[in-house]
């Protein structure tokens, strides 16, 4: 592993990435369970560690409209969130990528109200799914370190200039202290050179940006912004195969563990699957062969990638951070069932909800789903509804 | 010109700078919004007392004023508000149905 290994929580881990991706503009408005991302970056500007502008804000839709103004100037911009704060940003998060902004945002992932929840869910990620900002989704406090770094490179690559979301776990990575190895500021200044803009901001070359764009334009205007977010995959897996290569950590769209040949397999995003392969790995010992994939890029959604990892399985458990109400079935299932619609061969998928509001999913949460997707290959039939584990009331 | 072939001519999406940017300034003036009136005003130079309350009151502001303080009216971007017909103190100008 290339760099020194520290320990630091998620939230530190991507503040000190912020630090070494030497951003000029940092906007943004504390909130749980993100907070300490932006008080150390204010300690950071405030010591004079980070050469950077510094914008305390009195919400966060004032946050991210200031940070695309920002970096439509031609600055390097950072921002995080959580929940409600991403929840008040939503109008913004059109104009940010619509606008082709490189803003990179950091979510620690967190349930929305009601009731008050500070704990994690991935409600905030997935509102967010349809806007056109990339989205990464961290595993532990080293991806979220690393694809904070990442996530820079990409947006701010000449073929692609989108805005990118990485996601981490509220508490679950946000607080929890890790060993995580830190790149050199040298391997870093190298990897990410100064941010060159495209079409900046200037009084010499006035210009307008968000015009008004009726019947007559906006159509073509939305099928561009299609094709160009399509355009980034290759540039996106480019970008992860050279980090790859410069730190030994490996990284790619889909992570897949011992899918091949498996015809059981679960699919989950976030810190959880660690907890799935480690199931999965128990039960390796006793003969079953359970896959498990999860996502680090989510969108644009990895569709190529996830059929060929899902190739052998006969039953897909897609479990879902997050209800999505009166659908029928939660967001990731949605994505994954569109994905598979198009195959020849398809699984059966059925949906698992679990973990909401920051409610522990164990190891056994994950051996009574594999026993439940197991049964469903005997009988040849998926669940209707979404299955809820981890719920007083519904025993699975 | 049929309304088809004004589309035919119209940039793709593959043509548009991105971001939906407009990259030049004054494009305004290529884009003449005259063809949006209904009623057009025509002014009676003999009439005219060089007043200019029709310069200052039009909000396109379409009233273009001479040297002399005569006025004439630009009808690539007058979208015949009548406004000025309704401040002239000498009925100088007369607001008729555009054909």
């Amino acid at each position: 592993m290339r760099g020194k290994l520290v320990g630091m929580n998620g939230d530190r881990a991507v503040a000190y990435a912020v630090k070494q991706a030497d951003v000029d503009v940092i906007s943004a408005y504390p909130i749980t369970p993100q907070t300490i991302i932006v008080e150390t970056l204010a300690e950071y500007v405030n010591n004079g560690e980070l050469d950077a502008a510094f914008i305390p804000v009195e919400s966060e839709h004032s946050a991210l409209s200031a940070a695309v103004g920002a970096s439509l100037s031609g600055a390097r911009v950072f921002t995080a969130t959580s929940s409600q704060g991403l929840a008040l940003m939503y109008e913004i998060l059109w104009i940010a990528a619509g606008l082709r902004t490189t803003i990179v945002m950091a979510i620690g992932n967190r349930a929305l109200s009601p009731n008050i929840n500070i704990h994690c869910s991935h409600d905030d990620a997935y509102a967010a799914r349809d806007t056109g900002w990339l989205q990464f989704f961290a595993e532990n406090v080293q991806e979220a370190y690393d694809l904070t770094l990442m996530a820079f490179r990409i947006s701010e690559d000449h073929r692609v200039l989108f805005p990118s979301i990485v996601n981490l776990d509220g508490f679950i990575l946000t607080h929890a202290l890790e060993g995580l190895y830190v790149l050199e500021d040298s391997d870093v200044k190298a990897f990410l050179p100064k941010k060159e803009p495209v079409n900046p901001v200037d009084p010499g070359k006035p210009m307008t940006y968000g015009a008004l764009d009726l019947f007559d334009w906006y159509m073509e205007h939305r099928r561009q912004q299609y094709a160009s977010l399509e355009s980034a995959r290759p540039i996106i897996k480019e970008v992860f195969e050279e980090y790859s290569n410069l730190t030994g950590r490996k990284y790619s769209p889909v992570k897949s563990f011992n899918t091949e040949g498996a015809e059981v397999a679960v699919m989950i995003l976030g810190s959880s699957a660690g907890t799935a392969r480690y199931v999965a790995r128990k039960l390796a010992e006793k003969g079953k062969k359970i896959g498990v994939i999860s996502l680090t890029q989510y969108r644009p959604f990895p569709a190529k990638e996830l059929r060929e990892a899902i190739k052998d399985a006969s039953v897909v458990a897609v479990m879902d951070r997050s209800v999505s109400f009166g659908s029928p079935g939660a967001q990731l299932f949605m994505d994954v069932s569109a994905t598979l619609i198009r195959s020849k061969v398809r699984p059966l998928l059925f949906n698992v909800i679990y973990g909401l509001g920051g409610r522990d999913l164990t190891p056994a949460h994950i051996e009574k789903v594999v026993d439940l997707a197991e049964s469903v290959m005997r009988r040849g039939e998926a669940p209707e509804e979404p299955v809820w584990v981890g719920v007083r009331g519904d025993e699975l | 010109m049929s309304g088809e072939s004004v589309v035919l001519k119209l940039k793709t999406w593959r043509d548009l700078p991105i971001g939906g940017i407009i990259p030049e300034p004054k494009t305004s003036l290529h884009n003449k919004t005259g063809n949006w009136r209904a009623m057009k005003p025509i002014l009676d130079n003999g009439k005219c007392i060089k007043c200019l309350l029709c310069w200052i009151h039009c909000p396109e502001p379409a009233i273009l004023r001479g040297d002399d303080d005569s006025v004439r009216i630009d009808y690539d971007y007058c979208k015949g508000c009548g406004i000025c017909a309704n401040v002239c103190p000498v009925h100088a100008i007369e607001m008729k149905l555009e054909v």
